[in-house]
């Protein structure tokens, strides 16, 4: 049951048109300017930092809360982190190209005589697997990125300067889709939305030979996600950016509202990588719950203190906990599931061997992981942001904390609010993303062709994440 | 599957969803009898230094009048309590001092309401008033939505 939203003609309109998501980058982008220079030149005192306090509490609340969830990826088709490299590729910053030509240095420098095409981007790293380790590495570093507007501002600029310079050498938005670290959870996440490009008939694109959504076309890009639509179904990859919308010559592309979570109800073929950035996320929010959210001072210290022999332990007891324990945990649970209820059955077509059926199973139960870690973090961010967002107005007035009053706001002080709801609205929604998991668990075993009792330890596993993340802000 | 099944099917999923429903709202909401200690007024020093607070977790029960000590040993810190929204300060030689009745029981997180630095936002402790019905109501929860979920979708 799904709803085409772009076939009223207002919202089509909106959607084919470039204005709308044109303007919202160049605000995303002028308020990235405004992080990185308030992080280089203004106080290093976080809470009194525009940088800090618009990325790391107002950002990431929008993004968790309701980006995320409603929109799925559409934040990065706004991100500001892409956009200079996007438009010296299109040379144009707002018109297409006639043919939605795209130019790179490698276009010139790594053209292949033979075939005619750009270096393509490596096959090893055609996975979200560079997004995984990218994003543990950030998570290192994360007591100090988080809470210095300086290395807040450089973390920015190395972003930005790795995303101009994969621009520059491969086309379309390669560091967006292999390489950013946020890209690859909200990508995993984004699945949750009911917001969802699709194609309106597959058998429209079966005969459309042209693939002007792939290719490119005068009214349009390629994806910039190296996407055939025909073939999406899921968010993961999709950014939403309407490329497609706007270069189907057969109005075969549309903007659907669907039910929540209707990306996650095939289990089947899904992909390791994904699974893995399930898992770490989940470990993820238990790390910064424990060490930011938690009352021992010692830890934060550790976790701040970058390069310091306490620092390496700290270091070592995060990578163990999300590359290894966790993934470790979840794949017992698989694996006895398989002892309570079969192996299952390989996929159509497919004779799997028994590594690649533990492989599948895993990859497939991960999938509870989704709206499950989701609520989790939304669970965590709630825990801090009613609290401290309060630091938004003064921060709006005296972006760089020089004394400026931009807006009469400076001196509202510091005011927490709704701290008394803050359990009862967690409450709900681990508890929806709990049942959501444990439903989805037995939807794989059962289309893995496993008897439901193979669902039970990894329903357990979701159980016993809920209850300790409970135990951890409420006991 | 034939019709009579899947719509056998899909009666026990209602039915089971409704019914945990019905138990989740009676384990968050259902009045319980008061198990509480005998009411006493407790007298805690909580040390305040960058960026935590010692000690970090503070128990008490459930009609306990709570006298805070707070002081600094360092620079001006804040002390806030969420959900029962009061606060004092203290600065090293100066200690404040902050009086109520825990009335609420679960845990409130308690936090430092002077910027003292860049981890400030994080300077954080918890209160926790027993007996914890909160915790012990969310846990149930979870425990009834998860079995609730295996039931109502164990054949669907």
């Amino acid at each position: 049951m799904r709803w085409a939203i772009s076939d009223t003609p207002w919202v089509n309109r909106l959607l084919r048109g470039r204005w709308l998501q044109w303007g919202i980058t160049v605000l995303t982008l002028a308020v990235f300017v405004v992080v990185i220079l308030t992080g280089l030149l203004g106080t290093p005192a976080g809470n009194h930092n525009f940088g800090i306090i618009y990325v790391w509490l107002v950002w990431w609340a929008l993004l968790k809360l309701v980006l995320v969830p409603l929109l799925g990826r559409f934040w990065c088709s706004v991100c500001p982190i892409p956009a200079p490299g996007d438009w010296l590729q299109r040379r144009s910053i707002l018109i297409a190209r006639p043919g939605g030509k795209l130019y790179t240095c490698a276009t010139r420098l790594f053209r292949k005589a033979a075939r005619g095409r750009p270096r393509p981007w490596p096959r090893f790293l055609r996975n979200i697997w560079a997004q995984n380790f990218g994003f543990l590495a950030v998570a290192l570093f994360s007591a100090l990125i988080l809470t210095s507007p300086l290395v807040t501002a450089l973390t920015l600029i190395l972003f930005i300067v790795v995303s101009l310079a994969v621009s520059l050498l491969f086309e379309r938005k390669s560091f967006c889709r292999y390489l950013c670290p946020i890209g690859g959870f909200v990508g995993v996440y984004g699945q949750v939305a009911p917001l969802a490009v699709r194609v309106k008939d597959p058998a429209v694109c079966a005969t459309h030979t042209q693939k002007s959504c792939y290719v490119g076309s005068d009214a349009g890009y390629g994806c910039p996600y190296f996407n055939l639509p025909a073939r999406l179904e899921t968010n993961t990859l999709c950014s939403m950016c309407g490329e497609c919308l706007r270069t189907c010559n057969r109005d075969n592309v549309a903007f659907y509202i669907q039910m929540p979570g209707t990306d996650l109800l095939n289990t089947r073929g899904r992909r390791l990588d994904e699974a893995f950035n399930g898992l770490m996320m989940l470990a993820a929010a238990f790390v910064y719950s424990v060490v930011l959210i938690g009352p021992d001072g010692w830890l934060k210290a550790t976790a701040r203190a970058v390069g310091a022999p306490s620092w390496f332990a700290y270091a070592a007891v995060l990578l163990l906990f999300s590359a290894v324990l966790t993934p470790g945990l979840f794949w017992l649970c698989v694996r006895f599931g398989q002892l309570l209820g079969g192996d299952g059955e390989p996929a159509p077509g497919k004779t799997a061997g028994r590594g690649s059926k533990h492989a599948t199973l895993f990859a497939g139960y991960a999938i509870a992981l989704v709206p499950l870690g989701l609520a989790i973090w939304i669970a965590f961010t709630l825990s801090f942001t009613l609290t401290n967002v309060s630091y938004a107005w003064p921060a709006l007035s005296d972006p760089f904390g020089w004394g400026w009053d931009l807006f009469g706001t400076a001196n509202m002080a510091w005011t927490p609010y709704l701290t008394g709801m803050i359990s009862y609205l967690q409450i709900p929604v681990l508890l929806v993303g709990l049942a959501t998991a444990v439903a989805l668990t037995l939807r794989t075993a059962r289309q893995h062709g496993q008897r439901p009792a193979a669902a039970l330890p990894v329903s357990a596993f979701c159980t016993l994440a809920v209850v300790a993340l409970l135990t951890l802000y409420m006991a | 599957m034939t019709r009579i099944t899947q719509y056998a099917s899909r009666t026990t999923q209602w039915l089971a969803g409704g019914v945990t429903l019905a138990l989740v709202f009676v384990a968050l909401l259902a009045p319980l009898p008061a198990l509480n200690a005998a009411p006493q007024e407790r007298q805690l020093t909580i040390n305040a230094s960058r960026f935590a607070f010692e000690p970090g977790t503070v128990r008490v029960n459930r009609g306990d009048t709570v006298v805070i000590n707070l002081e600094s040993s360092d620079v001006v810190h804040g002390l806030y309590i969420d959900g029962y929204e009061i606060r004092t300060q203290a600065e090293p030689g100066q200690p404040g001092r902050l009086s109520f009745v825990a009335d609420r029981d679960g845990a409130f997180h308690f936090r430092c309401a002077i910027p003292c630095g860049n981890l400030h936002p994080f300077m954080i402790g918890k209160l926790v008033v027993g007996p914890n019905l909160t915790w012990l109501r969310a846990v149930a929860a979870s425990l009834l939505v998860a079995a609730g979920a295996l039931v109502a979708f164990w054949r669907a």
